[in-house]
């Protein structure tokens, strides 16, 4: 476990990071939201909780996700030396289960009978609708159309598991109409379900509990790179669409001063384009979904789609803990083009034999300059967080070639 | 005193013995010029009350109808500050109809809090009602809004408990929307024993007038609303009526599209308490 610092005191009583975070739901929802939260701090005080958790993190996740020396692109960069944190070797392909075992043990035992979800790529999906086959709850996915149609394999999957999917043709039928649409099934069966949000993004309590479910990446690192190289990392480096995969790498660090942080943010066809999801180096704050973040929006206050290859990264917000560690300075945020994100992919087939889901693949085109900025003396731990399969169609389609 | 517009009118109904005709209709939809009309129309037929929807891209808590009417809205360049100047043309030729402006949060955050107390208290409004601030989230709109004499309409539901009816009523004014499903907008309604005890328990513990909405479609359903609460909110309804116009490619239509259905929705709720006290 982490030990306390000045980090780990975010969320305050009124589940803010700063001025980030926040409870703007409507009142339907207010008392659940706070029930969990109640059930949460229970939860957590529970040993009988925790051990479930890690048992299905072992023996159904396969946790510890290796610590992978990735040797050729290290050569390749020629900087520091770089490690992937593979938790793209999970069960269901991605990091996104490590948080819906936790959320959807939460479920259990608030006596909740089914089980909601929204999702972009579909990892989050996939995962919820595993977690929910496990222990026998009724899943329903809700999926912008747009993505349906540019995920099939997970669509497919999904359907395999027994979820029921629920595409979303309102907005432009990706990542955050698809969240707008599983906000109103909430608040319409709010007595039985339970809705699992996929990113550390929402109200209180979830931003903080879906980073403290993730955090088990980070924990294992830097475990495992004391293990390995005799020290801490010089940085992180993870892609950043909610942010799940990055709190969960940054925050068991956080407290170590010498660690950078570095989120990469989808720039989609670039940030001075407009066509991007880069809500914290291309937005403002405001409120959606929620909680208080940084946003894509227009100058009055309307919210602008998001663009990027990634269906994963294809949202207009960000966590509100990343909002408060951009303001703060404690991490730094980039970006990264649909262009770069596909080379990134290709090199690190050939290079390293490993296929990168197109959102890791955001934060590996990043890692070559900040490898040759740390230097052969510099140490980088990349968050691999999501295995590249599901993103073999669409990308033959962008390179030209017809499977 | 905040909201005096609001008491008034409240009070003026509880002396004729009916309830409060409360419709909603989206600013700029289909476009400003007519939804003005549709606001004028919608006075002329017996609303008592008007909240004029703030459309938003991301209207969460809404319904089908509501949605598309905020989608219309936007795409005439409908925004909150064009809400406020339909407003503001509204309160030139009427004086004593209060205007609830309804929306969402970040509209009103990126306008800037004071910035939006001024202009909505130049408009002429009377109250807001903000979906997505709870009591937890409110405070700073509240502020700013009652430096003008604004109120802040609060929500109550069915999964509002008494205790948490007491956190709702505490610094709530105007009247108490009681959203009678828990749902979205133009969902089905929920059972009136169900809403009896919600809008007896918010109207106890908050000592203001409640008004139901979410859901009321037909002259039947308001009606029997009516006896229940102190005011019933329609707008799905109304709002369809917008879409049916547009759909007919004669938006302007849409005026006399409203006033035919808010003359019978108005005269379901007047008429409603005696027709049960005689039944």
């Amino acid at each position: 476990m982490s030990r306390a610092n000045a980090w780990s005191q975010w969320p305050d009583a009124n589940g803010r990071f700063g001025e980030f975070g926040g409870r703007y739901v409507a009142e339907t929802l207010m008392p659940l939201v706070l029930e969990l939260e109640q059930e949460y701090a229970r939860a957590k005080e529970d040993p009988a909780f925790q051990a479930e958790f890690d048992d299905l993190l072992t023996h159904y996740v396969g946790r510890p996700s290796p610590m992978y020396f990735a040797e050729r692109l290290t050569e390749h960069f020629g900087g520091a030396r770089i490690y992937f944190k593979r938790d793209e070797l999970n069960h269901t392909g991605a990091h996104k289960i490590n948080n819906c075992i936790g959320q959807v043990l939460l479920a259990r035992r608030m006596g909740k009978t089914r089980i909601i979800a929204e999702t972009g790529a579909g990892q989050h999906g996939v995962a919820t609708a595993t977690i929910c086959a496990r222990f026998g709850l009724p899943c329903v996915v809700f999926m912008g159309e747009t993505d349906v149609e540019r995920q099939k394999p997970n669509v497919f999957r999904m359907r395999l598991l027994g979820a029921e999917i629920v595409p979303v043709s309102s907005g432009t039928g990706t990542l955050k109409d698809a969240m707008n649409e599983a906000l109103r099934d909430w608040v319409t069966n709010v007595s039985t379900t339970f809705y699992v949000i996929g990113t550390a993004a929402g109200p209180h309590p979830y931003p903080m509990l879906v980073r403290d479910f993730q955090s088990v990446i980070g924990r294992e690192a830097r475990e495992q790179i004391l293990a390995a190289e005799g020290r801490l990392p010089d940085a992180l480096v993870a892609c950043i669409g909610g942010g799940s995969n990055a709190i969960g790498l940054f925050h068991p660090f956080l407290e170590d001063e010498g660690v950078r942080m570095i989120g990469v943010e989808a720039g989609g066809h670039g940030v001075n384009t407009g066509q991007h999801a880069a809500s914290l180096t291309g937005g403002r704050p405001g409120v959606l979904h929620g909680n208080r973040t940084y946003l894509l929006q227009d100058q009055n206050g309307q919210i602008i789609d998001a663009h990027s290859i990634s269906a994963g990264l294809d949202y207009p917000g960000i966590g509100p803990e990343h909002a408060f560690l951009h303001e703060t300075g404690r991490a730094e945020y980039r970006t990264c083009t649909d262009t770069e994100a596909l080379e990134a992919f290709q090199l690190c087939a050939r290079l390293e034999g490993i296929l990168p889901a197109l959102e890791p693949a955001h934060a590996l085109a990043r890692v070559g300059e900040i490898a040759r900025e740390l230097g052969p003396d510099g140490l980088i731990v990349m968050n691999m967080c999501g295995r590249g399969d599901k993103d073999v169609f669409s990308i033959a389609a962008h390179l030209g070639v017809n499977i | 005193m905040t909201a005096e517009r609001i008491s008034a009118k409240f009070e003026a109904c509880r002396s004729e013995g009916r309830a409060a005709f409360v419709a909603y209709l989206m600013a700029g939809d289909p476009d400003l010029d007519t939804s003005f009309e549709c606001l004028k129309a919608l006075a002329a037929s017996g609303a008592d009350i008007i909240e004029l929807g703030a459309p938003f891209t991301d209207p969460m808590a809404d319904g089908p109808a509501i949605q598309r009417a905020a989608q219309r809205s936007l795409a005439a360049g409908g925004s909150l500050s064009s809400t406020l100047d339909v407003a503001a043309r509204f309160r030139l030729e009427d004086k004593v109809t209060p205007l609830i402006v309804m929306g969402y949060a970040n509209p009103i955050f990126s306008m800037g809090l004071t910035n939006f107390a001024e202009r909505a208290a130049a408009a002429g409004v009377d109250g807001v009602i903000t979906v997505d601030l709870p009591p937890e989230e409110d405070a700073s709109l509240r502020e700013a809004l009652a430096a003008h004499g604004l109120a802040v309409i609060r929500l109550a539901t069915p999964t509002t408990t008494e205790a948490r009816m007491k956190r709702v009523s505490d610094g709530a004014a105007g009247f108490v929307y009681y959203v009678s499903v828990a749902g979205v907008t133009g969902a089905a309604v929920g059972a009136e024993e169900d809403i009896r005890e919600g809008v007896e328990r918010a109207r106890r513990l908050s000592g203001l007038p409640v008004a139901v909405g979410f859901g009321v479609r037909t002259g039947e359903q308001a009606a029997r609303f009516a006896c229940l609460a102190d005011g019933v909110v329609v707008g799905s309804a109304l709002v369809e009526e917008v879409r049916a116009a547009v759909e007919d490619g004669a938006p302007k239509s849409a005026v006399k599209r409203i006033t035919v259905v808010a003359q019978s929705l108005s005269n379901a709720i007047s008429s409603a308490r005696i027709v049960r006290s005689m039944t």
